[in-house]
């Protein structure tokens, strides 16, 4: 029951949004979406405290994979409304309602594909997440965005396609098989005599078209250019909740292929894809001007991260769900901030800004502490991700991926402090008067900055044995 | 071949002006004219046959030889085709190679005569024929390839004979696609619409009608004449591709092919009028396109 | 009925090379509305016994991808007023033979998959065809709408190869899975119309601003 609120409500209210006319116009009706986000981060707290029953007979079901990402998804969803608040007084969009409908939709489609046990429910919900933040990309209808709206809807789309094609070749895998056609458990359980030839070809096809989804590289292309078209906090809930949902698609095949004891199909392609992805973002973030396209680039690493971890396997899945959580809170924290930016300057680059201390005294703090968040460096949470995932290389025995991961870090490091340290510090551009921040653009921030400084120091019990079961159903283990 | 297959060559041979014939009836009664005779083009030969040549004092016994040359080759290739349906006069295992060298060699001669004229508007048909022919050729090889796999023989006796009608059953998807291509190479070579509009008078837009521009009297006959016979050859593949006819009795079979020649003229009278003629650039597309469905066609049978 | 699913497959492929030489784009988008009405037949024609599932998914097929999606368009055009495609990345040539290519691939990897039951020996390469040339229609094409047909050419492969799991795949994710077609084709032709709005083309080589 609980699933299907957790889906059904956004839903609803989402079709209420658009559907009718009062809610017509350039007015975002802010409070109707700040009511469902904390209805719905309530429902997900309850699914903490007592586990709920499956839904819909085994296709809905909260597994601790999939409960993971919708608690990021609805943490950060939440903190992006109580954002927009603020972000509302200063820019309003040109339409209200497709604003709104549109979070909404996300919202009730992440959840879904958070919760879905049947792998076609979860391509639908996937590609309904892709089709509810294109009309969010394009919120300023200007000729930048709608180029990026335009490559990001055509390489999504080829994306998705291939995935649904991997979706056929799993269902083909389990002909003749025992169990219901694509539901996880049962594909789980008769693991073993699912047909092999499709299962690998069904696990390419799904890891390059959700990986497309991820942005991992080299299907990475879109992602600079929507998330520096695309409002902050649009971007902020793209890189930090859609990637997520991304990666659990990538996760639940893996699931199945480590089930079914083709990891040294699986692990192999995973690592060359995640190094690939490394290495991509690194040579890119040099010499990057815009904070945003810099932002997206951090993202595609930290893709490159998460599906490398669920290659080396052993702790290397715990680091990669451990770094699931901390990359989604931090990356919407940066973006937030980076938000407050636009605000204030009118623009995200090197050039528009300078002296940020002095015009968003708060901000440039957020950002600057940002960067050490995202860069990978402690006390914050993805120093321990990382960090885990560098003991995961060296405990399969395979140091040089180790040294190929610092090497990127420390490019990555380079490249963004450049961009960062250059914005926040000097003298700023004459003319510029310092902005009063108002508490609703710097509290979110902030509150998630806090919950990223606390992962990176202590991991609350809950919180470590999800991560833990998770990992183990991915073929790997607790730290 | 049998009594009925002579009777049917004998018949083709002096039947074959009336297919031009039909095909300019079909245009005229689809666009609301009466238009000329069905037989118009036996009038149009006999005149020519009266009167006296002409010949460019710039041209040499190259000029001379072509009609003749144009009419011995398709005559010769009408001779390996299955005219009752079962078997041809003259046939070697591979003599579809020797079929479509003969078609090419009285494309040769006539191409060379145009050049040997020495005028620019020969020139620039001869160029823009062979250009046509550059693609069309391929895509005839591959029409018959399919035709070999579809039969397993070699000779075109049986690839359009008995072979062919046992090959129907299975293999119809297939055949179908390769008589839709061969219909489009008869197109294309025989200079219809849309590859070449045989009524234009404007000779900067012609392609085979300016080759022949400067030919007069009986030569004019004799490419005329031969003209007409290429097209008749081109039919009988088409029809035979369609309808196999190895289960008919003799006269039936030959009945059957000259009304398949008859429906293959008025397909042709239709295409051309409700099709415009392609810019040139587009005419390569159209015959990679037949070429394409040949292909396609040798893909399924090796299904 | 062995030979009217062959026959439907056969024009599929057709249509597929059709679209590939094809200069006009009324006549790409009036070939792929006749593919989706082709498609919207084959589970009627490879059921062994009609049920409500088959009718409604071969209804709704017909209704998204023959009706719908193509009138849509077609809008998306006048409003443009574009008629014709420009010479293609690739070449027309090029593509045709491209396309020959394909089809070629498709019915030789398919030979090779160990499919244990399907309806239909055509119906997986021809699948496997139709996705490559969708897949070569949306890569090489300039137009933006010709992408969008091409990604319409990519989709009916896909459900093509599904059409091997008719049984399997519960009517609801089907309806799923047209819905999200349908709409994802939607905001592209929006977006498509903003396009032309702003750049005057739908020339989609000029979307060059962006880049690193």
């Amino acid at each position: 029951m609980r699933l299907l609120a957790l889906c059904g409500i956004p839903l609803v209210t989402a079709l209420v949004v658009l559907v009718l006319p009062v809610f017509r116009g350039r007015r975002v009706p802010v409070a109707l979406l700040g009511v469902v986000a904390a209805v719905h981060l309530a429902l997900v707290t309850s699914l903490w405290v007592t586990p709920a029953p499956e839904a819909l007979g085994g296709w809905l079901a909260a597994d601790p994979l999939g409960l993971t990402v919708l608690t990021v998804t609805s943490v950060l969803f939440l903190v992006t409304v109580t954002y927009a608040v603020g972000y509302l007084r200063h820019d309003r969009p040109r339409s209200g309602q497709v604003f709104a409908g549109c979070l909404l939709a996300f919202l009730s489609a992440a959840s879904l594909v958070a919760l879905a046990h049947h792998l076609a429910m979860l391509w639908v919900g996937m590609e309904a997440t892709t089709l509810s933040v294109a009309p969010l990309i394009f919120l300023r209808r200007d000729r930048r965005s709608l180029e990026a709206t335009w490559k990001y809807l055509v390489i999504s789309s080829v994306g998705i396609a291939l995935a649904l094609l991997g979706t056929f070749f799993l269902a083909s895998a389990q002909v003749d098989v025992a169990g219901r056609p694509l539901v996880l458990p049962d594909l789980l359980a008769h693991a073993r005599e699912l047909h092999p030839a499709w299962l690998r070809a069904a696990f390419l096809f799904l890891l390059v078209g959700f990986g497309t989804k991820m942005g991992l590289a080299p299907m990475h292309t879109w992602k600079p250019d929507t998330y520096g078209e695309a409002p902050s906090l649009v971007s902020g809930l793209m890189a930090g909740a859609l990637t997520g949902c991304a990666f659990l698609g990538v996760a639940r095949v893996t699931e199945v292929m480590m089930a079914a004891g083709l990891e040294g199909f699986a692990q192999p392609v995973l690592i060359g894809f995640g190094l690939v992805s490394l290495a991509a973002a690194a040579a890119f973030i040099i010499g990057q001007g815009d904070v945003k396209r810099l932002l997206a680039y951090s993202s595609v690493e930290h893709m490159g991260l998460l599906v490398l971890g669920l290659g080396l396997g052993g702790v290397g899945t715990y680091g990669s769900m451990l770094h699931l959580v901390n990359n989604g809170l931090s990356k919407g924290w940066v973006f937030l901030v980076t938000g407050n930016l636009v605000l204030a300057t009118g623009s995200a680059t090197a050039a528009g800004n300078r002296g940020l201390v002095r015009t968003l005294p708060v901000s440039a703090v957020l950002l600057v502490l940002g960067l050490f968040a995202v860069t990978g460096s402690p006390p914050f949470g993805l120093f321990m991700s990382e960090f885990t995932l560098l003991r995961a290389a060296i405990d399969a025995g395979h140091p040089w991926i180790a040294a190929v991961m610092l090497l990127a870090l420390a490019v990555i490091f380079v490249g963004m402090a450049a961009l960062v340290l250059g914005i926040a510090l000097g003298e700023p551009p004459p003319g510029v008067v310092p902005v009063r921040e108002s508490p609703w653009l710097v509290a979110g921030p902030i509150a998630l900055a806090a919950a990223v400084l606390m992962l990176g120091v202590y991991i609350p019990g809950p919180l470590h044995d999800v991560l833990a079961r998770a990992a183990v159903a991915l073929g790997g283990r607790g730290p | 071949m049998t009594p009925a297959g002579w009777t049917a060559l004998l018949i083709l041979g002096v039947a074959a002006p009336v297919m031009p014939g039909l095909v300019v009836k079909t245009k005229s009664l689809l666009t609301g004219r009466r238009g000329a005779p069905v037989l118009q083009l036996y009038a149009d030969l006999w005149k020519l046959v009266r009167k006296g040549t002409v010949y460019s004092r710039t041209t040499t016994w190259v000029f001379r030889a072509a009609p003749v040359v144009v009419l011995a080759s398709l005559f010769v290739a009408m001779l390996f085709l299955p005219l009752d349906g079962r078997g041809a006069p003259a046939g070697f295992a591979g003599d579809v190679v020797a079929f479509a060298g003969l078609l090419a060699l009285a494309r040769f001669a006539l191409v060379l005569a145009g050049m040997d004229t020495g005028s620019s508007f020969e020139g620039m048909g001869a160029s823009r024929e062979v250009t046509i022919a550059s693609f069309a050729e391929p895509a005839l090889f591959l029409c018959f390839v399919a035709l070999v796999l579809a039969t397993d023989a070699l000779s075109l006796s049986g690839m359009l004979g008995t072979p062919l009608a046992a090959a129907w059953p299975q293999a119809g998807a297939s055949l179908s696609l390769v008589g839709i291509g061969l219909f489009v190479l008869l197109l294309a070579e025989n200079s219809r619409v849309p590859v070449d509009d045989p009524a234009t008078h404007l000779e900067l837009t012609m392609i085979h009608e300016v080759i022949v521009l400067d030919h007069s009297g009986p030569d004019l006959a004799l490419i005329l004449y031969g003209s007409a016979l290429k097209l008749t050859v081109f039919a009988v593949l088409v029809v035979s591709v369609f309808v196999p006819r190895a289960d008919l009795s003799g006269p039936a079979a030959v009945a059957v092919l000259l009304a398949g020649l008859g429906a293959v003229a008025v397909a042709i009278g239709v295409v051309e009028s409700i099709m415009a003629r392609l810019r040139l650039t587009r005419v390569p597309q159209l015959l990679v396109g037949a070429a394409a469905l040949a292909l396609f066609a040798i893909i399924l049978q090796l299904q | 009925m062995h030979g009217a699913p062959q026959l439907v497959l056969l024009l599929v492929v057709l249509s597929d090379l059709a679209v590939l030489g094809t200069t006009r784009l009324s006549s790409c988008i009036r070939i792929v509305a006749a593919q989706g009405m082709l498609l919207g037949l084959l589970p009627l024609l490879l059921a062994p016994q009609l049920s409500v599932h088959t009718v409604s998914l071969a209804a709704g097929t017909v209704v998204v991808k023959a009706i719908v999606l193509p009138w849509f368009l077609m809008w998306a055009i006048r409003e443009a007023a574009v008629r014709r495609e420009v010479e293609p990345l690739v070449g027309f040539i090029a593509s045709q033979l491209l396309g020959a290519v394909a089809v070629a691939l498709a019915f030789a990897i398919a030979s090779r998959l160990p499919l244990p039951v399907v309806q239909h020996a055509l119906l997986v390469p021809v699948s496997l065809a139709t996705l490559m040339i969708g897949f070569i229609v949306l890569t090489t094409r300039r137009k933006a709408l010709t992408q969008v047909v091409g990604y319409l050419i990519l989709e009916n492969g896909i459900y093509l190869f599904g059409l091997t799991h008719a049984e399997r795949v519960p009517f609801l994710i089907e309806i799923g899975v047209l819905l999200d077609i349908f709409v994802g084709v939607f905001i592209m032709g929006i977006v498509v119309f903003h396009i032309n709005r702003e750049f005057d083309s739908l020339d989609a080589t000029r979307l060059r601003e962006l880049a690193d």
